[in-house]
């Protein structure tokens, strides 16, 4: 059968704030549990500023490496770990998840959390990956950034601060401009 | 009050100039200087080609604990009827190999009938309706199918230039199998005077791509005395599952 094509995205808009975000989106699991990490960043503009009408999605493996397929992310309870969150940035383009770290997804391989930007401004949602920082070897041996320029490579990996978050900005455009994805059959 | 915004024509100008060298694109473009809020948002840099793996060849789930079933019906949520065109938007969601995408959620919002937002940021000056929130969210069937019935929003002014307006919309947001499909659109009524002067819709260079964000009428959808109904079905990127199968083969 021949390929359908697909419709055509759009921008988000600058109204989604009522409609999108939701209770505890960004809390994958509570922040209090112990192996709980803060995946945060600020949101860029081509000009270096923030952006404060952007949203992020996350999806993750948990820390084994298994991507949950659980319903129970709109009315989380606290005990289910789906591996999907949302979050609208505030004021001044920062965005905060509490989640855990991600396992890879086969042995030896670089783990990261897949995320989607969509922004006002912005006509198509973007894919990028924020991968764990750590495992040099795995780093190393990860196709995708195999074939980036370090610059470019460095951009892609979560660094960890000092009170043990992960913080991972995203840059629309620019000299920092973050590496966006495009997988197969998106043309 | 005098204006520092460009007008139409020169906004039109611009959308006529980047339609004259486009063919057969099926997306929007990035960087489309005629909606004036992408110039600092777009990446210049071509997207990296990247075989999806892990996390990104999941969808995540929901389910009936994650949403009600009357969050499909956004003219009782309010506590009274929504004043405007009463409407169902009835239609499917498929993957790209033309699959029902089962059990998935569909999020829409809207403005009203007057073209008002229920949002701090919406500064237009229409009246906003008690009523109606301008939100929803459903499961699809087995069959891929979502409806929703909901009121015809109003189009409505923005400052990209002088005397803009977006034409009527509701921005749906999907899901697929896979977190690869993930997307975000808006659904268009047909036959809208404003289609050719918004750049947010001219984004998308060809018009049989336009087109498909296009709901039709369909009076078999419509019911006797109540509401009007428009069909829209939505095509998400193709899956990953089969296709690296075949390429090990
Ligand atoms: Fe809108």
């Amino acid at each position: 059968m021949p390929d359908l094509v697909a419709t055509p995205g759009q921008t988000i808009g600058p109204f989604f704030h009522y409609a999108l975000p939701f209770d505890r989106d960004r809390e994958l699991v509570p922040p209090g549990r112990p192996d709980a990490v803060r995946l945060h960043g600020t949101v860029y503009d081509g000009a270096g500023k923030p952006i404060p009408d952007a949203l992020l999605e996350i999806r993750q493996a948990d820390a084994t490496g298994q991507v949950p397929a659980v319903e129970g992310s709109l009315r989380r309870d606290g005990t289910v770990f789906t591996g999907w969150g949302r979050c609208a940035v505030d004021s001044v383009g920062r965005y905060s998840f509490t989640t855990v770290v991600p396992g890879p997804s086969s042995p030896g391989g670089a783990a990261f959390y897949a995320v989607t930007v969509f922004a006002r401004g912005l006509l198509n949602r973007l894919f990028t990956r924020a991968y764990i920082p750590g495992d040099a070897d795995a780093l190393e041996a990860d196709p995708l950034l195999a074939g980036l320029d370090p610059e470019a490579r460095d951009g892609l990996v979560a660094v960890r601060e000092e009170d043990g978050s992960l913080r991972f900005d995203v840059h629309l455009q620019g000299g920092r401009e973050t590496v966006f994805l495009a997988f197969p059959r998106h043309a | 009050m005098m204006s520092n915004l460009d007008s139409q024509e020169v906004v039109s100008k611009e959308i006529a100039d980047l339609h004259a060298g486009a063919e057969g694109e099926t997306q929007p473009r990035l960087d489309f200087a005629p909606y004036r809020s992408s110039l600092l948002r777009h990446p210049t840099k071509d997207l990296r080609h990247a075989d999806p793996e892990g996390a990104e060849l999941v969808a995540p789930v929901f389910g009936h604990s994650d949403i009600d079933p009357v969050e499909a019906d956004l003219t009782i949520q309010a506590g009274g009827e929504p004043i405007g065109e009463r409407i169902v938007v009835r239609g499917r969601v498929l993957d790209g190999d033309g699959r029902p995408v089962r059990g998935q959620l569909v999020e829409i919002w809207q403005a009203n009938a007057a073209g008002r937002y229920i949002h701090k940021g919406d500064q237009h000056p229409a009246p906003i309706d008690r009523h109606f929130t301008g939100v929803g969210r459903c499961l699809t069937g087995d069959d891929g199918s979502y409806a929703f019935t909901t009121i015809k929003p109003g189009p409505y002014p923005w400052r990209n230039h002088h005397n803009a307006w977006r034409p009527a919309h509701i921005h749906f947001s999907l899901f697929g199998t896979e977190f690869t499909q993930r997307m975000i659109t808006q659904m268009y009524f047909p036959g809208d005077p404003l289609f050719a002067l918004d750049p947010i819709y001219q984004a998308i260079t060809d018009q049989k791509a336009r087109d498909r964000l296009v709901a039709t009428y369909d009076h078999d959808l419509s019911e006797h005395e109540w509401l009007l109904g428009y069909r829209w079905d939505i095509v998400l990127t193709g899956t990953h599952g089969t296709w690296m199968e075949a390429d090990d083969a």
